[in-house]
């Protein structure tokens, strides 16, 4: 990591892999790092803000059902029932969940007091991805039948028989083996660059403009502290979609796998 | 021998930059799209980014694991 050091200085640490290790708080307990203590106040948090939110449901909303009925209503009309059709009831609880743990979950790298997406450890992308691979493919399976379902993930229909031996393996590679790779890595290396560049601009901004001499290294310094705040909001923006689109191709993904033609 | 200039650090960063033009051109040509399909017809417009999003997605990854690549390989 030394390609950004200054020659006349030698004391900048460029950010790098090892800024996401945060050493245990607790010494005794070592798997309850950070990361750990975020996801465990999100799963708290999703879970108060959804039972607040279904406690006390009038016909006439208050402002705060109003909240709540907006957010199920974008999950359920724009994800649940455009990706699933008219089966979409069964898969809804789980859309939900997915999308508003994830979206706490990323907004935390821009909450003042954590300042760390919980899925910039790739871990824990890893650990959704499994979870959406076993019930794409558990419903699949159910829905169709083990035989089924690999004929109907592996062979699109109108596909010529001597064409099998190659759609054959591109197929089950795409569908099997890709899938859960590339939904994790996208949530993963979102999450991963962008704290990486708001990194970038914070600690070498404050570098430029405490650490060095020259007068035009202390306005660059300023300008890239300013500009922080844009990527903070490019950031949100960011962590918004990643959260929409990991629930909209987990949707996608059940879609393809319970549909009666490929 | 005088070098003019040296550089240090991985090529790992300059490959996932020349990985990253794809997906670029690719992403490019997904908004084009969109916003071109939005002036021809708007009223299609929230059945367009439905469609805009998962191939943003899909056409994202490559740059996605380009980036993961860079980092894996950064170290050889």
């Amino acid at each position: 990591m030394g390609w950004l050091t200054p020659l006349e200085t030698g004391g900048f640490q460029a950010p790098g892999v090892d800024s996401f290790d945060f050493p245990p708080p607790f010494p005794g307990v070592p798997w309850l790092d950070k990361y750990m203590i975020q996801a465990i106040v999100s799963v708290f948090l999703v879970a108060g803000f959804w039972l607040i939110m279904a406690r006390k449901n009038k016909m006439v909303p208050t402002k705060g059902q109003f909240v709540g009925e907006t957010a199920y209503f974008f999950v359920r009309n724009s994800i649940a029932r455009d990706m699933l059709g008219h089966d979409f009831k069964r898969y809804l609880p789980l859309l939900i969940a997915l999308f508003s743990f994830i979206l706490v979950n990323n907004l935390y790298g821009v909450f003042p007091l954590t300042l760390l997406p919980t899925f910039s450890h790739v871990g824990w992308a890893y650990g959704l991805a499994a979870l959406v691979w076993v019930i794409y493919n558990a419903a699949g399976i159910i829905r169709h039948g083990p035989g089924g379902y690999l004929k109907r993930t592996c062979l699109p229909s109108g596909v010529p028989w001597y064409m099998w031996w190659l759609i054959i393996p591109l197929e089950f590679i795409s569908n099997i083996i890709v899938r859960p790779i590339t939904l994790s890595l996208r949530l993963f290396a979102n999450m991963f660059a962008g704290h990486l560049l708001v990194l970038v601009f914070v600690i070498g901004g404050e570098y430029l403009l405490f650490e060095s001499e020259p007068i035009v290294n202390k306005v660059a310094g300023a300008v890239a502290l300013v500009f922080s705040m844009a990527i903070f909001g490019l950031e949100i923006f960011v962590q918004c979609l990643q959260a929409f689109i990991f629930t909209v191709l987990t949707a996608q993904y059940i879609s393809s796998a319970i549909a009666e033609e490929h | 021998m005088l070098t003019p200039m040296e550089l240090t650090g991985s090529l790992g960063i300059v490959g996932y930059g020349l990985g990253a033009i794809g997906p670029g051109i690719g992403v490019g040509l997904i908004f084009a799209s969109v916003i071109q399909g939005t002036a021809r017809q708007p009223e299609a417009r929230g059945a367009m980014m439905g469609t805009a999003w998962i191939g943003f997605a899909v056409t994202e990854a490559l740059a996605i694991i380009g980036i993961a690549l860079a980092f894996v390989f950064s170290g050889q």
